[in-house]
């Protein structure tokens, strides 16, 4: 580990990717996201012993084409955007799930739908953990809730992308972008990649047999198996990669279910609720494709609250994992509206 | 003697070839490939201008000189 | 015994597929002078052709190298990510008039803009190939398109597009020339312009780009042969052929001062 500092979080990513060996970044401005474009610009002309490399690009379509082409050739690269930014990226973010490239993209969630506001929430969780471009694909997501988790996890992103070579999506908002809190910024690591997760990168076919990316499909028998290969890989991730927290399951009647920065509050209000002596736990996922399913195993009985800002995504993929749908309740607040603690546990009274 | 070999199956008979050998070598083939194609015929009299060769949009053709 | 001498040989780094263009297609003799160009040129070992979605989205089977398909429009940005990533590899892009003019405008605009330091290939045939006959935006005023089934007019379609020229008055770029293959001496013309292209990238210079006219039969609903007249007749008055720009001899795009004085700034 590093040095602890007092920062903000899209900076603190930022510094985290540098020192993760991701020395490419391709970047389109976008509220809350462009501190991230704006931090690897400052420190390519003012660290250049780094090698970083920044290119403000002319859309995110071009961008996250970039990052497919830098990835192709070997290296770390990645791009932060925001919702409308992320949706011009899909047709990319398809493409670089099919071709197998490690991409790792940062999503600072802001309130949509269209251009929307600039505040925190989290509506793109579908558009995330769904693929959100064409075809049957999945981007490995993980949402962290802290700065220094949002921290940890940029790092880990390139290791996941690598080993499975598909791209992972780091599910920011527009409150953990901003908010500044004290850190313990990760160290340098090492980033050249095992030789037996070498993807098939392209740089030249110098004494070794051609590499091809290719996502053309030449036939329906072909393109199937091509497509059950790709499944075998979301089939890789889904068994390994589950990530989730819980807090007080043992004895607790009611589970609140939340992600990201929002968890924060829902961890308030369940400290309130003991306080006043309910019996309440909570289920944060961390990794929001693959879901973790097993969180909700053996809850048999309980009742959930699932909290999310917007207007209810992530408890479809509860309602699928529990053994009773009817258990489970939703609340959400939109349009960057963050509900207190206090909102909450009085959700949580409903259900007492 | 110059020689001009036409790679039967590769041949899409676009008469490229034909057209534009100075000296009518190359004729309208009557012998079918698998892709039903007509690849041409090699007639007497190649100069080895090689040509035919850089016409052939399917790399079919290869032409070989004899030196004096 | 007389000894024989090679006049003309299928290029080394080709494989053995046979193109899935149709016959007469000018993708195959483009294809060929650059397979014939890497052989010369030695480019195999340290190249990578990004490839666009048309009819030439399935090249990467006729060539023994690296290759990537890049989606629609998009190549010029993948190029970039790779150039960017590794500026000593030699990235060749491929691109067709739907691909790069329709919905890669924007990339290949801000890869001149930005004066990427690799090479272009526009393939302009007048015509969408893979999907079937439809406009393009370099299709000519009364053309027929089956989206466009009376003819292209101006009204709804608005004008030819020329890229060698647009490409011309962009400061990034170093090197347009508009070529044609439908006969001999414009292909040696061709393999000139698109060798020296390349050659321009290996010294490092801004970005090269080269218009290629090509004959599409199936598109224009016209015998191949009838197809090298209708370059000449139709295509050539609109797109006039020969160097547009060639600023490669003087200074190189991004100079140190120039820079330097910008910061100033």
């Amino acid at each position: 580990m590093g040095e602890r500092v007092f920062m903000q979080g899209n900076e603190a990513m930022a510094e985290s990717a540098i020192r993760a060996g991701c020395k490419l970044f391709f970047g389109y401005p976008i509220t809350p996201s462009s501190e991230v474009p704006e931090y690897y610009a400052k420190v390519m002309r003012e660290r250049p012993e780094e090698n970083i490399m920044f290119i403000q690009g002319e859309t995110e379509t071009s961008v996250f084409n970039m990052i497919a082409g830098a990835v192709a050739a070997g290296h770390r690269a990645m791009t932060a955007t925001s919702g409308p930014g992320f949706s011009l990226g899909q047709e990319a973010m398809s493409y670089m799930s099919a071709a197998s490239l490690p991409a790792v993209i940062v999503e600072v969630m802001r309130p949509g739908p269209a251009d929307g506001e600039i505040l925190a929430a989290q509506g793109d969780y579908f558009q995330a953990t769904r693929g959100g471009g064409h075809g049957d694909y999945n981007n490995l997501v993980l949402a962290p809730y802290s700065v220094q988790e949002l921290c940890e996890l940029m790092q880990e992103s390139f290791d996941l992308a690598e080993k499975y070579h598909n791209p992972v999506v780091l599910l920011s908002d527009a409150m953990l972008a901003k908010l500044r809190e004290s850190v313990e910024l990760p160290g340098y690591v090492e980033n050249e990649p095992k030789p037996e997760e070498k993807w098939r990168t392209l740089t030249g076919a110098d004494g070794r047999d051609p590499h091809i990316i290719t996502t053309c499909g030449r036939g329906a028998i072909q393109w199937e198996r091509f497509n059950l290969d790709l499944q075998e890989k979301f089939r890789k991730i889904a068994e390994n990669e589950v990530r989730y927290e819980t807090y007080n399951l043992e004895d607790a009647d009611i589970v609140l279910v939340a992600f990201g920065c929002f968890s924060r509050v829902c961890i308030s209000a369940m400290k309130m609720a003991r306080e006043e002596g309910m019996k309440v736990g909570m289920i944060r996922p961390i990794s929001l494709w693959p879901f973790p399913e097993e969180a909700f195993r053996g809850l048999d009985g309980k009742k959930f609250l699932v909290c999310e800002l917007n207007a209810g995504q992530m408890v479809q993929d509860v309602k699928l994992s529990v053994d009773n749908k009817n258990d489970v309740t939703f609340y959400g607040r939109l349009g960057g509206q963050v509900p207190t603690p206090k909102e909450i546990l009085g959700e949580i009274r409903k259900l007492r | 003697m110059n020689k001009v070999v036409i790679d039967f199956e590769r041949c899409k008979e676009c008469g490229y070839c034909i057209h534009f050998c100075p000296k009518g070598v190359l004729t309208k083939g009557t012998e079918i490939n698998k892709h039903s194609y007509y690849p041409p015929v090699v007639g007497e009299g190649c100069i080895a201008c090689g040509t035919c060769a850089r016409v052939c949009p399917d790399a079919a053709i290869s032409v070989f000189k004899e030196e004096a | 015994m007389r000894a024989v001498k090679t006049i003309y040989q299928r290029p080394v780094v080709f494989t053995d597929e046979i193109t899935t263009y149709c016959g007469g297609c000018g993708h195959g003799i483009i294809n060929k002078i650059i397979a014939e160009l890497i052989d010369e040129m030695e480019l195999r070992d340290k190249g990578v052709i990004c490839w666009p979605i048309g009819c030439s989205c399935l090249s990467d089977l006729y060539y023994k190298m690296d290759q990537i398909m890049c989606l629609h429009g998009r190549a010029p940005a993948v190029a970039t990510g790779m150039k960017r990533a590794n500026p000593k590899e030699f990235v060749l892009v491929y691109q067709g008039d739907g691909d790069m003019v329709s919905e890669g405008m924007a990339e290949i605009m801000h890869a001149a803009i930005r004066s990427e330091k690799f090479s272009i290939i526009f393939v302009n045939n007048a015509i969408y190939g893979m999907t079937g006959g439809q406009m393009a935006p370099t299709t000519l005023l009364g053309q027929h398109a089956s989206t466009a089934p009376y003819g292209r007019r101006i009204d709804s379609s608005g004008y030819p597009v020329q890229m060698a020229e647009l490409m011309a008055t962009m400061p990034g770029v170093i090197y347009s020339e508009r070529v044609a293959v439908n006969s001999p001496q414009r292909i040696l013309q061709a393999k000139k312009a698109i060798k020296k292209a390349f050659q321009l990238q290996l010294e490092g210079k801004g970005l090269s780009f080269v218009e290629v006219l090509s004959m599409c039969p199936t598109g224009w609903s016209t015998a191949p042969v009838k197809a090298l007249d209708w370059v000449d007749q139709k295509m050539i008055p609109i797109y006039p052929l020969g160097v547009k720009k060639d600023v490669s001899e003087g200074e190189t795009v991004q100079n140190e001062e120039q820079e330097l004085e910008v910061r100033s700034l």
